[in-house]
């Protein structure tokens, strides 16, 4: 085995003038959780859709365990997994039956068959609703039988594309359960994801907005290679707060969080300047944090490119 | 692999059997075409509505009227006592034909005269009249050559039996009584046949991608050939449970006789239904849409096959261009295929000409329906 998992070259898709990924070169480690982070249509889904090879890439190229994701799909499609964003489960079939068919497509030999189902029914607490048609599934439900479908055959790398999207958040959490032993069995994940607390649970994080990847580190790094520092403000009136620190100068960006703001800025005395600013309206509290994905995401979305 | 094809096949057949709208295709659809259509595609002329407008009055007019009455192809609706009646039967339709027997008729049969009388036929509608005139022939010669034998013996000349110089015998082999059931309800299996086939596996290849089921499919290592034929083995058994269903009705309500082989008939209707069906494939695999998909299945199928495959039509009469296109249809094939066996009891020693073309019709649907399908989104 290669100590590169994922290697992917300059991909590249357009579909007539439209680009849907531009040049996207990335190299994974095996055993790493990776994810892809960004807004509705950056190019999460078109990435996933290349690297599962069931897309055509426009330009360049994409080798999963060695393996080039298109022309040697063949080869590669037994020892990797992907589960769409859609669900993409035969809604008319049992979730036994689901199981059974991806198994055997698979070729998964019987013995094996029964054990993985067992663990995984069990793992995903599918059990009692394995004679239930996927229909007639919740959704936090279904995206655990699309993981389990995915699982069958015990592949090495596995793509997830917004796996936990619509999903309720103790089912997102017990999804996450599951990933993580997969993590321990050696399994290398490469997930997109639009939740930032999701991409602060992965080892490395790329960020991508409309085709282009705009940066690309631990959760860490991205977080300190931030301009500025960080501070956290409630005020009321809150609009009138916002728009009286979006207009003082050294201010990079304000974003609202529910009632608290979050002020990048850089300036000598940041507190007095921002409680100057304030003047005259209710400070309720100002601390300086220490900024999170979504900040860092924030920050490059808003037009500023890598510092 | 076999089990990949066997596993598709299992999978569609769990999800046919779970779709309470497919028992309605499969079983209704079949069942009211056949009827419908055998009932209403009748090209008997029976019960022609005629007029007698009898000047003659006598008892040899009326043993002719009588002649007319019996033969079961005419029925008397009307006896006109002028010619403004008789325009205004024919006019307003209410009469097809009417017979008209001049005053002389009698006198001019008496004196050994041909007695002429004369026919009005509605050849507005010339398929019927040219039916009913055939029958109006055959009733007058009919009449006719008895009067001539009355005549001859009563003038004193003996012969044994009825002479008559030439007599022509025609017999109607493999359909002795003309029935236009025996003709249409054959073609009728192959056209129903055809557009349910086509129908039901028109859906299957569009419909997972419209689902977004077709990504699991694609990821996996099932193969395009897999894909297919594991798709159309369930069809390949619910198209013969239809061929069983339209055999049995055709016999049991239309009496349509089948003298040759049932085995040869049901393994000449398995390969056609393939051929079918692959057409179906064909447009599932292209077909941007369930609907489109449809649409197209029964575009590609009802009206070629209703026109140009000589269910009704003869192949024959078309311009060689058109026959061309005719000889490509499945149904074309399929129903020389079963009016031979059905009337005929030809055996595969001179079907196997139209039996090889739908073979190779099926191979050919499947191998292309494999080879356009997109392994990509």
């Amino acid at each position: 085995m290669t100590d590169i998992a994922i290697d992917i070259q300059d991909l590249r898709k357009t579909y007539g003038d439209l680009v849907a990924l531009e040049g996207l070169s990335l190299a994974i480690a095996p055993g790493e959780v990776f994810g892809l982070l960004g807004p509705d249509g950056a190019g999460k889904t078109t990435t996933m859709r290349l690297l599962a090879g069931i897309l055509a890439p426009s330009d360049g190229s994409a080798r999963v365990l060695g393996m080039d994701v298109f022309r040697e799909a063949d080869g590669l499609k037994r020892r990797i997994g992907y589960m769409p964003q859609r669900f993409a489960l035969y809604g008319d079939l049992t979730v036994a039956e689901n199981l059974l068919f991806f198994a055997n497509i698979y070729s998964v030999s019987r013995a094996e068959r029964l054990k993985r189902e067992a663990e995984l029914l069990a793992f995903s607490r599918l059990e009692p609703f394995r004679d239930r048609l996927a229909m007639h599934l919740s959704g936090g439900m279904k995206q655990k039988l699309a993981l389990a479908c995915t699982l069958m055959h015990t592949p090495e790398v596995l793509f997830l594309d917004e796996p936990t999207t619509g999903v309720d958040p103790v089912s997102r959490r017990e999804f996450w359960r599951i990933l993580y032993t997969l993590v321990n069995q050696g399994v290398t994940l490469f997930l997109s994801t639009p939740y930032m607390d999701e991409a602060e649970r992965c080892t490395r994080v790329a960020m991508l907005n409309r085709g282009r990847l705009v940066r690309c580190g631990t959760p860490g790094e991205l977080k300190a290679g931030m301009r500025g520092m960080m501070l956290e403000v409630i005020a009321d009136p809150m609009r009138e707060a916002k728009a009286r620190l979006t207009a003082l100068p050294g201010v990079h960006d304000v974003q609202t969080f529910g009632e608290r703001l979050h002020v990048r800025l850089d300036t000598a005395d940041a507190e007095a300047a921002v409680t100057a600013a304030l003047d005259g309206l209710t400070l309720v509290s100002l601390r300086r944090i220490a900024p999170g994905l979504e900040d860092v995401f924030n920050a490059l979305a808003s037009g500023e490119g890598p510092s | 692999m076999m089990l990949r094809t066997w596993m598709i096949m299992w999978k569609e057949f769990r999800q046919i059997a779970r779709d309470p709208r497919m028992l309605t295709v499969v079983v209704a659809l079949p069942t009211f075409m056949i009827l419908l259509y055998g009932y209403a595609i009748n090209l008997d002329v029976r019960d022609v509505r005629m007029a007698v407008y009898d000047q003659s009055r006598s008892r040899q007019s009326r043993e002719l009227v009588d002649a007319f009455a019996r033969s079961g192809y005419f029925h008397i609706i009307a006896y006109p006592e002028d010619d403004r009646e008789v325009t205004a039967l024919l006019d307003g339709g209410r009469a097809r034909m009417v017979l008209i027997i001049p005053v002389r008729f009698a006198r001019r049969l008496a004196d050994g005269d041909t007695a002429p009388v004369q026919i009005l036929v509605d050849g507005a509608d010339s398929t019927t009249a040219s039916t009913a005139l055939g029958y109006v022939a055959g009733i007058v010669q009919e009449y006719s050559s008895r009067v001539a034998l009355v005549t001859v013996y009563r003038a004193g000349l003996t012969m044994r039996g009825a002479w008559k110089p030439v007599e022509n015998r025609t017999r109607y082999w493999y359909n002795p009584e003309l029935r236009s059931n025996n003709f249409t309800i054959p073609g009728l299996i192959a056209v129903i046949l055809m557009v349910l086939s086509a129908l039901l596996t028109s859906v299957t290849v569009v419909r997972e991608r419209e689902r977004g089921t077709i990504e699991g499919l694609l990821v996996s290592p099932v193969r395009p050939m897999e894909l297919m034929l594991g798709k159309l083995a369930p069809y390949v058994l619910i198209a013969f449970g239809d061929v069983l269903l339209v055999m049995a009705i055709s016999s049991a309500v239309f009496h349509v006789p089948l003298v040759g082989s049932p085995a040869l008939v049901l393994a000449l209707a398995g390969i056609f239904v393939i051929a079918v069906l692959g057409i179906g494939l064909l447009i599932s695999t292209v077909a941007p849409t369930q609907q489109l998909a449809m649409v197209a299945a029964v575009m590609a199928t009802q009206l070629p096959t209703v026109l140009l495959s000589g269910f009704i039509f003869p192949i024959s009469s078309m311009p060689k261009a058109i026959q061309l296109l005719s000889n490509i249809l499945p149904a074309t094939h399929f129903i020389r295929i079963l009016r031979g066996i059905f009337l005929k009891g030809n055996d595969l020693a001179i079907l196997w000409q139209p039996a090889l073309v739908l073979a190779a019709i099926a191979v050919a649907m499947v191998l292309l329906s494999a080879n356009r399908f997109r392994r990509t989104l």
